[in-house]
């Protein structure tokens, strides 16, 4: 990739290296066995990977957000399913290195950075998912404590991690009436749900998290009360491009394949590739991997800048990237025909895997529903 | 402690490696150029160390173009404090016997406790250096350890051989190499490579160093292509082909 740096060509040969060895080789197997490798996300930790733009003095690596993206591409390329846990870990330690006191990350910055604390982002809800300013989960104050009730949904990571970020009401006054608080696993009342049985993202757990009189310090709590939901908000602007980067490795890796195939596979008299309109096709798919690639450098630049479009182009760069990456598979799967239908060839892992992104962190539909707004906004 | 690995910059066993046709020599060009795996093993077993006790001293020693100085930014990367690149264009084409007494003379003032390397390269597959370096230097060779142990003062190993296991150790100082069996090498991590470049690296030419100009005592006579893979043998089962299956597995050396 041009304009890259001799410091992020290294990085990315790195990640490569890891992830072509360390992932890929087992995504298969920990996709059939809905294996949750926690022993290869600590060596991953190792690495540097659990706090990718989390600052160094609890064990971040100090990174940009475009280095992340970078990152994200080369985990997914190997296995998204692995790759997207990481970045849902990594949205939580920034939201502990940004949004937390100097206290609360001397506490739980060097565990998650290392990965052997497992971080959780507890937003969505059985009954809110899109209107997350209408959560139910309550947090009420009691002394020095918080005591919650209420039920997360779809919690990826739900039941293996040691922290969970809590978005939980403590006002009625919608989206102003929302405070983050961090509660730790074990916590007396905290209990997860069974696990979910999915399309895809199968290598990591997703539960649900249920809180029965779960009792936490008020010093839990991230910020002030009534921010949770601008820090959730600020959480999800780089979750997005992430999901977007791993979105845009399976799209390269389904991409990469098909190259292949269609230069072994032999029909009509000659090599597929001779084909024209799957020449075609391959080019299609091409530019919409670099049409994503670029939009997502751009979002990830502008996070990294404080840009007064950031929210913009994270929403822009989410709905383009994980579109492409959902169509680019899809497509793949189908130019190598039956083979792209067996689990032995790879590509309806990646298919199953890169579904959700579309869904999650944000529905496309609310993505459109953001560039909407601000485009007719006075 | 204070250990210098010896490592070279290949081409990546991955790719096509050609020699040039006009020199036989090495074509750098044809592929991607890295550290030596073997190289990355020794590196490793250096690191150990270094992970148990931190005051030990890691320092990486290269010969080789420009190029060579990646790979040694790698090596740091991985955890190595610092560098030394002998950097120097008479040296193009060096055979073994220069390489060494260059590699030595080097190594002279440097102060090792103990010089680990690869037991041979992937490219060149000599296996003499790290021997003709230990004779230079008047050391102790312990070549080819699948597994090693460094103590103050002491290296101790295991050397695996076709027909057994060989324990062997050496009072330090000492020259070391290891084999493909020995401990696989980390992945730099995200810290290690952005703070590579920050860590010294001496470069040295060859009027910096005490060597004589001595021309390459090997040259090459001539050099071909492989020839491309013939069809193996096989083996028609007449009732006797699981005995001539094992007879052609021991005649071969492959179990």
């Amino acid at each position: 990739m041009e304009n890259l740096t001799e410091d992020q060509q290294s990085i990315v040969a790195m990640v490569r290296d890891f992830a072509t060895t360390a992932l890929a080789p087992h995504a298969g197997e920990w996709d059939e066995a809905k294996h949750f490798p926690v022993d290869v996300l600590a060596e991953a930790g190792t690495l540097g990977m659990g706090g990718i733009y989390v600052a160094e003095d609890y064990g971040g690596s100090g990174m940009t957000r475009t280095d992340a993206v970078l990152i994200f591409e080369e985990l997914a390329a190997a296995d998204p399913s692995i790759a997207a846990y990481i970045s849902i870990h990594n949205m939580v330690a920034w939201m502990v290195d940004a949004f937390g006191n100097d206290t609360q990350r001397a506490a739980w910055l060097p565990g998650l950075t290392a990965m052997t604390d497992l971080g959780s982002y507890c937003l969505t809800e059985p009954g809110v998912g899109s209107d997350a300013a209408a959560l139910s989960t309550r947090a009420v104050r009691d002394g020095d404590h918080y005591v919650i009730n209420g039920t997360k949904q779809f919690i990826s990571g739900a039941g293996s991690s040691a922290l969970y970020i809590v978005m939980a009401r403590t006002q009625d006054n919608g989206s102003h009436g929302i405070t983050a608080i961090v509660v730790p696993d074990g916590t007396p009342g905290l209990s997860f749900g069974a696990e979910e049985k999915k399309m895809g993202w199968r290598a990591q757990p997703t539960r649900q998290v249920v809180f029965e009189d779960v009792r936490v310090p008020v010093t839990n709590r991230l910020g002030r009360e009534g921010d949770g939901f601008t820090i959730a908000m600020k959480g999800l602007n780089g979750g997005r491009v992430n999901i977007g980067a791993c979105s845009l490795g399976g799209g390269r890796a389904a991409f990469d394949k098909s190259v292949a195939y269609l230069k072994e596979r032999q029909a009509f008299g000659g090599p597929l590739i001779k084909q024209q309109h799957l020449l075609f096709e391959l080019a299609d798919m091409d530019t919409e991997l670099e049409t994503a690639r670029t939009m997502l450098l751009r979002a990830a630049a502008a996070l990294e800048t404080g840009d007064p479009d950031t929210v913009k182009l994270c929403a822009m760069a989410k709905r383009v990237a994980t579109d492409a990456g959902f169509h680019v598979a899809n497509q793949a799967l189908q130019l190598h025909g039956g083979y792209g239908y067996l689990s032995e060839y790879g590509l309806e892992k990646i298919v199953r895997d890169l579904r959700v992104h579309q869904i999650l962190e944000g529905s496309n539909e609310i993505m459109r529903l953001i560039v909407g707004r601000l485009a007719v906004e006075d | 402690m204070k250990i210098v690995v010896l490592i070279k910059q290949v081409p990546d066993t991955a790719d096509e490696r050609t020699l040039d046709p006009a020199t036989g020599w090495l074509n750098r060009d044809a592929g991607d150029n890295i550290v030596d795996e073997i190289n990355e093993r020794a590196l490793e077993t250096a690191l150990r160390v270094k992970d148990g006790d931190k005051s030990t001293e890691v320092v990486v020693l290269a010969m080789g173009p420009e190029e060579a100085a990646k790979a040694i930014r790698k090596a740091l990367s991985m955890g190595a404090d610092s560098g030394i690149h002998i950097l120097d264009g008479s040296l193009a084409g060096a055979d073994a016997a220069r390489t060494a007494a260059v590699l030595a003379a080097a190594l002279k003032g440097a102060g090792a406790d103990v010089i680990v390397a690869g037991n041979e390269s992937t490219d060149g597959r000599g296996g003499v250096v790290p021997a003709m370096v230990a004779e230079h230097l008047g050391l102790p060779l312990v070549g080819s350890l699948a597994s090693l142990e460094l103590a103050p003062g002491k290296v101790s190993g295991e050397r695996q051989g076709e027909s057994g296991t060989l324990s062997v150790s050496a009072a330090l100082p000492a020259v070391v190499t290891v084999t493909e069996r020995s401990a696989e090498a980390r992945f730099p991590n995200f810290k290690g490579i952005l703070t590579a470049k920050r860590k010294p690296v001496a470069t040295l030419s060859l009027s910096d160093l005490d060597v004589p100009a001595t021309p390459a005592h090997t040259v090459i006579v001539s050099h071909s292509e492989r020839p491309a893979r013939t069809a193996g043998t096989k083996i028609v089962d007449e009732g006797n082909a699981g005995t001539l299956l094992a007879d052609y597995l021991v005649e071969n050396r492959l179990v």
